[in-house]
């Protein structure tokens, strides 16, 4: 027999992973068929009164659940009462589902003036406490199940026609309706063949999510004597009769109430599983957030038997993404150091691992799911990832500061500018509210910010990206940090501003030069992190190429520009575009870097390198050429050797 | 601000006709005389025409709408035959009642739903979250009376805590402390099935903040974690909660009604099943319009609020 999987059988694949949801199927299976098989059970007639068997309490022999103060049986009367209630629930559930999608689909998909005549409505009603609401229309009406099962229809239907028509809306202007409708489709085919089966999902988790409260609904008008009335009892009812009796026999109002729980419960339950399933941009946070530092799991020493004079040495940095269990790496034993008021640029492909290194100097990478599984990062000879999260953040802004790519996803939308800069500069020096803010307003002038008063209080989205960035940097630079990571600064931002926030870089860095020789302070070193060898040669003394996890080829930025030797570096090379050169061979690298986890054995670039023999599956290390140029190719080796 | 305040409050009038124009339809729609319905036993052809004429039902629904408007707003209600006197006395002498319980359970659903929701966040994953899930769980599957009535068999009757029902105790003093201690249990269990909602979301919201860029930028600069988490991602979380906590208000105002059926409070809640069960329309339809124009209220202190704190909606307001 072969296997299929249906869409259906998908469904309930995924439904099932989630452990609190099957359980939920299950209860629900349970008292459905509970409820089924109710007329065949062998129990007591629930409307006859016994008299002399009044309020026994649960556990009395022939009464599992006693009695109620008519003395008729509670087992009986709990599973006849659930049974209305289930009804009553699921076809309010499934008359305001349908009433609702209706009002949505039409409004969604005519627009104009039938959508604003029927959305005014839904919010009418909508502008209800939707309970009072109900209470509205079962005084109308009367008392009544079936009217309280008319009231929470109702009431629920501006509900689902606002999500049907939110989804509707987004639908119509994809480009299957649209040919559906150039195609002469009619309205009607539209809405019935392209619209509902699409909007169908939507419509599931509305309900998923609804019925519990649909169920609480009804139950909560026959409680208060507005739903069911006697003889016809179903739990709210059940319960409000229990009521009376509180103090004397309080068995006849918990087990109702118990059972009302135990429905809604499993329903939510479902519910939930439901949503992730179909709709998982609505799963409640499955992912879990990133700590205050990235986790460290090796408890290795500093490596002092290599004293360096570099101000932050990077050594073994090795960085693992925790996905469904597997460890898979993204930085592979990263070396380098970068020494006092020097600039390194990181360069390579996306997906290479160059912010992932930016981010673990600070333990800033996200985790979970990265984790730094080896490796230390030394600021001045200390490691800083083993630090107490207290002195690291002592570290973090002051020591070591960044700036990232985007700014306006990195300032907070809803503080000041002047508030997200007094923010750091107070934290890290005891400075009166007054000094700060001045300091504030005279580091806005030195990144170029005119008019620097009124941008104190100004909101992040009220700025130009470039003028965003320069804050950014501003922030970075408030507390006169010793080294600066920048992870692609100005790749968000158009090329004019790009060359101002490059050139206020540069004049910035040099002007701390300069000061460090007056202040006897280490001038400022940068790691610039950039896919562009353009923006490395305009300020970067070094450069470090990456490619899958790896540092290929380290050396002076002048002579890698002029004779790369990693096959890598070559072809990125190739593919920059050169004043004057030649356009006509301007060519990509074919293929793409390797995925996480699937690095190639041996030499990282092997796939995709044209050089590349059976050598290359070999592991190969950082070789040191004559030139004091470092290059990880096996075929250097063997021309230096 | 001052512009938006007005043109707010300006927005809050069509939404207070429209919620006019529905109660009156529906008490105008009810199936059969509401002339004879009054009457009941005691409708003869001869009364019914008089009621009719005195209640203006032979005249055009539209001038009906317009005549029950236009008294609504110089304060004349009608007068309640159930009680017989004026539903306007009747609707303000259980007013304070129901804004007090409704208040005091908005606070315990406000300080609850956001502490519980953003520890919940910050303890991801650890027993903190998982008793918190499973308590909130409970407080959006369980019926608000029932939880009321299980308050009652425990503090009063098990416990003999606190007191069952009533606002004062009878012929007592009518001291602060009196109200109080009848205040705590509807209060709280209506605050705290509220809060059920509010904490869901809040972890939902919290998590997903913490994820954004900024806050890995307030770590960057060194933030200690409290303070990341407080006033960088809750600080934003909060923005997209405030309307919620307006909605929530609406099913404050609901669940009041149970409540209060529960505890014997005083209030409109109560009043309006009271009244449904005479079939006392008047009085249906004042406390409605009454409670629903809280609602409406609650709804727009809620948006001001969101507007004082995003300044990004601000801007599009101009």
């Amino acid at each position: 027999m072969v296997e299929k999987t249906t869409p259906a059988l998908e469904f309930w694949q995924r439904l099932n992973r989630n452990r609190l949801s099957t359980v939920g199927l299950l209860m629900l299976g349970l008292i459905f068929a509970l409820c089924l098989i109710t007329p065949w059970l062998p129990l007591p007639d629930p409307d006859v009164t016994d008299l002399a068997n009044r309020l026994k309490t649960p556990l009395t022999s022939n009464h599992w659940l006693g009695t109620d103060e008519l003395g008729r049986d509670l087992l009986s009367r709990l599973l006849w009462g659930t049974r209305v209630s289930l009804v009553v629930g699921f076809v309010a559930t499934l008359a305001a589902a349908l009433v609702g999608s209706l009002i949505g689909l039409v409004a969604g998909y005519f627009q104009g003036w039938i959508d604003s005549g029927l959305m005014r409505g839904v919010d009418t009603l909508m502008a209800f406490p939707y309970m009072l609401l109900a209470l509205a229309i079962v005084a109308a009406f009367g008392p009544g199940l079936l009217n309280a099962l008319f009231a929470i229809a109702i009431v629920n239907v501006p509900f689902f026609a606002r999500t049907v028509r939110g989804a509707t809306i987004s639908l119509v202007q994809q480009e299957f309706v649209l040919a559906a409708r150039i195609g002469g489709a009619s309205h009607f085919g539209v809405l019935g063949r392209e619209l509902l089966p699409n909007i169908l999902p939507v419509i599931v988790v509305t309900i998923s999510t609804t019925a519990g409260w649909m169920i609480l609904e009804t139950a909560g008008l026959s409680f208060l004597g507005l739903g069911a009335q006697p003889p016809t009892a179903d739990l709210g009812s059940m319960l409000g009769e229990g009521r009376k009796l509180l103090f004397t026999a309080p068995h006849v109002s918990t087990l109702p109430g118990l059972v009302i729980l135990i429905l809604v419960i499993s329903l939510n339950l479902l519910g939930d599983g439901v949503r992730d399933v179909l709709d998982p941009r609505l799963r409640g946070g499955a992912l879990r957030s990133p700590q205050p530092r990235t986790e460290v799991l090796s408890t290795e020493l500093s490596s002092s038997q290599v004293r360096s004079t570099g101000k932050l040495v990077v050594r073994n940095l090795t960085t693992e993404l925790l996905q469904q269990g597997q460890a898979k790496p993204l930085l592979r034993n990263v070396d380098f150091e970068l020494r006092p008021g020097e600039c390194l640029g990181l360069v390579g492909e996306s997906g290479c691992g160059k912010s992932v290194t930016a981010l673990s100097l600070a333990a800033l990478a996200a985790s979970p799911p990265l984790q730094i599984t080896s490796g230390t990062v030394e600021l001045d000879g200390e490691d800083i990832l083993r630090l107490p999260l207290r002195l690291l953040q002592d570290i973090r802004g002051k020591r070591v500061s960044y700036i990232f790519q985007d700014p306006l996803a990195t300032l907070n939308p809803v503080l000041t500018i002047g508030e997200q800069l007094i923010q750091v500069i107070r934290r890290h020096q005891s400075l009166t509210s007054k000094a700060s803010c001045a300091e504030a307003l005279s580091l806005l002038s030195k990144v170029r910010i005119p008019s620097p008063e009124t941008r104190m209080k100004a909101y992040p989205h009220q700025l130009s990206g470039g003028m965003r960035q320069r804050v950014c940097i501003a922030i970075a630079l408030a507390n006169r940090p010793e080294v600066l990571i920048a992870d692609e600064p100005t790749t968000a931002l158009d090329v004019t501003i790009q060359a101002e926030v490059l050139s206020l870089l540069n004049d910035l860095r040099q002007t701390t030069l300069e000061n460090s020789q007056t202040v006897q302070r280490t001038g400022l070193s940068v790691l610039f992190i950039t896919h562009d060898l353009g923006v490395v040669s305009t300020i970067c003394e070094k450069v470090a190429v990456m490619y899958a996890g790896q540092i290929v080829e380290f050396g002076e930025t002048q002579s890698i520009l002029e004779s790369p030797e990693h096959p890598y570096t070559q072809a990125l090379l190739a593919c920059t575009l050169r004043l004057g050169a030649n356009h006509k061979v301007l060519g990509g690298i074919p293929g793409t870097p390797p995925p996480p986890g699937g690095y190639p054995s041996g030499c990282g670039f092997n796939t995709r390198c044209n050089s590349a023999t059976s050598i290359c599956q070999e592991p190969v290390n950082l070789i040191q050429l004559p030139s004091g140029r470092q290059v990880r190719c096996v075929l250097k080796q063997d021309a230096n050797a | 601000m001052l512009r938006y305040t007005i043109h707010r409050l300006l927005l809050t009038i069509p939404v207070l006709v429209g919620i006019s124009v529905v109660v009156f339809l529906i008490m105008a729609l009810i199936p059969g005389d509401p002339a004879t319905a009054i009457l009941g036993a005691f409708a003869t052809p001869e009364n019914t025409t008089k009621l009719r004429a005195e209640l203006g039902l032979d005249r055009p629904l539209i001038e009906q709408y317009f005549t029950w408007a236009s008294n609504l707003l110089s304060g004349n209600f009608g007068r309640s035959y159930a009680l017989n006197r004026p539903v306007l006395d009747e609707l303000l002498e259980r007013l304070g009642p129901t804004l007090l319980l409704a208040g005091s359970a908005m606070c315990v659903c406000v300080l609850l739903g956001l502490i519980s929701g953003l520890l919940a966040a910050v303890k991801q994953y650890t027993w903190v979250d998982q008793g918190l899930t499973l308590f909130t769980l409970i407080g959006i599957s369980a019926p608000a009376f029932w939880l009321g009535l299980m308050a009652v068999s425990l503090f009063t009757v098990q416990l003999g805590w606190l007191p069952a029902s009533g606002m004062y105790t009878p012929y007592g003093d009518e001291s602060l402390g009196d109200l109080l201690v009848h205040l705590v249990m509807p209060a709280i269990t209506l605050g705290l099935v509220a809060s059920s909602v509010i904490a869901r979301l809040t972890r939902t919201s919290m998590l997903e903040q913490l994820r954004q860029d900024y806050v890995r930028t307030a770590r960057a600069k060194g933030e200690r974690e409290t303070a990341a988490v407080i006033k960088h991602a809750f600080r934003n979380a909060l923005v997209g909660l405030i309307p919620v906590l307006g909605l929530q208000a609406g099913f404050v105002l609901g669940g009041a009604v149970y409540i209060e059926t529960v505890f014997q409070w005083p209030g409109i809640g109560r009043m309006l099943v009271n009244a449904i069960s005479t079939r006392d329309i008047l009085l249906v339809q004042g406390g409605v319009m009454i409670v629903a124009t809280i609602y409406v209220l609650f709804n727009l202190l809620a948006d001001l609020i969101q507007h004082a704190l995003d300044p990004r909606i601000q801007q599009s307001h101009g």
